[in-house]
């Protein structure tokens, strides 16, 4: 019960920060706060029995912080301090109310029963433990490996990965593309006739 | 107490849609879209979660069917091990996106970019 504890702290950590991040009118303290909810989701992994988690978390956040910091350190911040947009944030809080009532109704379980298994209790250790107690039975012989993880993700789902690959790929190139410079200096150079 | 974790984390979730719905700064935007990213992911873990679990990883001189009794649930973790690096390939897109913005306008602010349109 003290890791449900520590887990709930947590996740009122990453609250706080997230509200931080959105409400703070300084930006560099906004990426900060953004930051801190990163570390401490890699700390809840390391909780919830997910090292294989835990470790790209905190290499992802470190980059993603870089980033941030690197676009907003030498750009002025010019937006206005504009009141309140009512209209959105009203739509916001009133989808998010309908959506926490029926989340809600989802993890009690309302009739048929609930829908999202219990806290602490996956459909793996249920009645039906489908694919996942399948891939648990068998990781070692099919593949060979002794961290599971691995096994579903570069074996049992490999051509997941190979998609996962893909997509950062393009990323890349999308962001090569829209940040190149070459072609932008030579436009400005030799102006078409 | 489970459901006050998986409620918070749908919280999470509201402030990250908050910032991307409500928000005109890009830089905010984006930050939106990674708390949008650690709610998901973080609801994922969870389900997959065992009380009292060890992680999905075969220590020495045990079998797999000794494991499969005790371990957390390891296929959410493989599916959001990708996510969590995809979620960083489109918030290095975004920023890309953003810079180009702000060199063309001078703002980050999406109602100056709006006005100074065409």
């Amino acid at each position: 019960m003290t890791i449900d504890l520590f887990i709930l702290l947590l996740i009122g950590f990453m609250l706080a920060a997230g509200l931080i991040a959105v409400e703070t009118s300084d930006l560099l303290s906004a990426v900060i706060a953004v930051g801190a909810a990163g570390f401490a989701l890699s700390v809840i992994d390391l909780l919830l029995g997910a090292p294989d988690l835990a470790f790209p978390q905190v290499l992802v956040e470190i980059i993603t912080l870089v980033l941030l910091i690197r676009m907003i350190m030498t750009r002025r911040d010019t937006s206005r301090q504009t009141p309140r947009d009512t209209l959105r944030t009203a739509v916001v809080l009133l989808g998010g109310g309908v959506f926490l009532v029926a989340a809600f109704l989802a993890v009690v379980g309302l009739g048929a029963g609930a829908t999202v298994p219990a806290f602490g209790e996956p459909l793996l250790a249920g009645g039906h433990p489908g694919v996942s107690a399948a891939y648990l039975w068998q990781f070692d012989k099919d593949t060979g490996v002794a961290n599971c993880v691995m096994g579903i993700l570069l074996d049992y789902r490999a051509y997941d990965t190979l998609g996962e690959a893909t997509v950062i790929f393009v990323a890349i190139m999308g962001g090569y593309v829209v940040l190149r410079k070459v072609g932008r200096k030579r436009q400005a150079q030799e102006p078409s006739p | 107490m489970g459901i006050a974790i998986y409620m918070l984390t749908f919280l999470l979730l509201l402030i990250g849609v908050y910032a991307l719905v409500a928000k005109k700064n890009l830089v905010r935007i984006i930050m939106g879209i990674a708390i949008l990213e650690y709610a998901v992911n973080l609801l994922l873990v969870l389900v997959g979660y065992r009380r009292d679990g060890t992680p999905p990883i075969l220590p020495r001189g045990q079998t797999a069917a000794e494991l499969a009794a005790r371990a957390v649930d390891p296929l959410p973790q493989a599916l959001v091990l990708t996510s969590i690096v995809i979620g960083l390939s489109v918030t290095a897109l975004a920023v890309a996106l953003a810079v180009r913005l702000y060199d063309k306008y001078g703002t980050f602010d999406m109602n100056d970019i709006r006005n100074l349109r065409g």
